[in-house]
């Protein structure tokens, strides 16, 4: 077929292409994941008993920003991954802002505590299981922010399913933090962070292979 | 180059509200842009270079809905052709690695400046492969020029069937090459 061709086909009968695709497929993605991770939660872990209680002490809100914080980062670059010829601008240095600040938190905490308690701090109760456990829940987020990558046009594979994957791990970090009975800085800046990472390596390995186009 | 710009992109936004003819006008002047561009970049392999011209046309369109009006056409285009350049000599480097790169004897006398001119793949036998729920729209709407609603009462297939079809059937066609 020679090129001439080749454009009359493609733009006879073009239909009008609505503005806002991005946003759109973002949007509906971000509303599938969090309900998914939310069922996911209810189901297999349960929300906290003392929940009521918990939402009274600030920790528990800091605990709650921290995933968000990683959620609208990752939300932005993937937004602008999604389009070719757009940069991602700061989105690894923005990265540092959440992580740097439960750090630090992380770090006045040890620093005031007990010597022989600061490796409960860091511990908790639940360590061997938080990380998988928001690898789990960041399951349909993963399924629905590939979803909405493969739909648009990526030109960095590898970094736009890094990107999709800490979306995901953000969003089953966030519905954890309704499960999980820790509070300590400590904590939350090592296992949470864990976490999250999972989804986002796996989505890294994963770009190549899924988001070609 | 800011007055091309300026012209390709109102071309553009006129064609992705529905105006057919602007958005062929913008296709046939970026095809001779992709054409210079991929023919600078590919000069030991001219008769590669409308394939690829092709190919870059085919991702333009499929991926339209991801131009913000808000950015340079520029910079959205030259990223598509960059991603499609690479795709290619990826590609192409996997092919060579399995022949002897340097028995390249037989090629001196096989290339002569007028195939240079025309496509190597032919669209149209891609096409042929494609399941008919997308090639049957694509064929009569696309290239016979019937409307969706004749196309439609010929298949036997809802109208809707008919768009997607089209729409996922350029996309196939996309992965098709890719192959």
């Amino acid at each position: 077929m020679e090129t001439d061709k080749l454009i009359a086909m493609l733009s006879r009968d073009a239909e009008p292409v609505a503005a806002g695709a991005v946003s759109r497929r973002y949007g509906l993605a971000l509303a599938a994941g969090v309900a998914g991770a939310f069922v996911l939660m209810v189901a297999f872990l349960g929300v906290r008993p003392d929940i009521a209680q918990a939402a009274r002490e600030p920790m528990f809100w800091v605990k709650l920003a921290l995933p968000c914080a990683l959620l609208a980062v990752a939300l932005v670059a993937a937004a602008r991954l999604a389009r070719p010829g757009v940069r991602v601008g700061y989105a690894a240095e923005a990265l540092l802002v959440p992580i740097g600040a439960i750090w630090a938190l992380a770090g006045v905490a040890l620093y005031s505590a007990a010597p022989g308690e600061r490796l409960d701090l860091v511990l908790g109760k639940t360590w061997a299981v938080c990380p998988f456990n928001i690898a789990m829940l960041s399951l349909p987020a993963f399924a629905a922010s590939f979803w909405a990558m493969r739909g648009l046009a990526p030109t960095r594979p590898a970094v736009a399913g890094a990107f999709s994957g800490l979306l995901a791990g953000a969003v089953g970090a966030a519905a954890y933090c309704l499960h999980c009975p820790e509070m300590a800085p400590p904590f939350l800046g090592t296992w949470y962070l864990l976490g999250m990472a999972l989804p986002a390596a796996a989505g890294a390995a994963a770009g190549p292979l899924l988001l070609r186009w | 180059m800011n007055a091309r710009e300026a012209h390709l992109k109102d071309l553009l936004v006129r064609g992705l509200s529905g105006e057919a003819a602007s958005y062929e006008a913008f296709l046939r002047e970026l095809s001779a842009f992709l054409r210079a561009f991929l023919r600078g970049r590919l000069m030991r392999v001219p008769d590669e270079v409308e394939d690829l011209v092709q190919e870059t046309l085919l991702a333009v369109h499929n991926q339209r809905h991801t131009y913000d009006a808000a950015q340079p056409l520029t910079a959205w285009v030259h990223a598509i052709a960059r991603y499609k350049l690479i795709d290619f000599l990826r590609r192409r480097a996997g092919r060579e690695a399995m022949n002897d790169p340097l028995g390249d004897e037989d090629e001196l006398l096989a290339t002569s400046d007028e195939e240079a001119r025309e496509a190597r793949r032919d669209m149209a036998v891609l096409l042929a492969r494609l399941p008919d729920r997308h090639r049957l729209p694509i064929q009569h709407v696309k290239i016979e020029g019937l409307t969706v609603a004749e196309t439609s009462k010929l298949t036997g297939m809802s109208e809707s069937a008919v768009k997607v079809g089209i729409h996922r059937g350029l996309k196939a066609l996309a992965a098709l090459i890719r192959e």
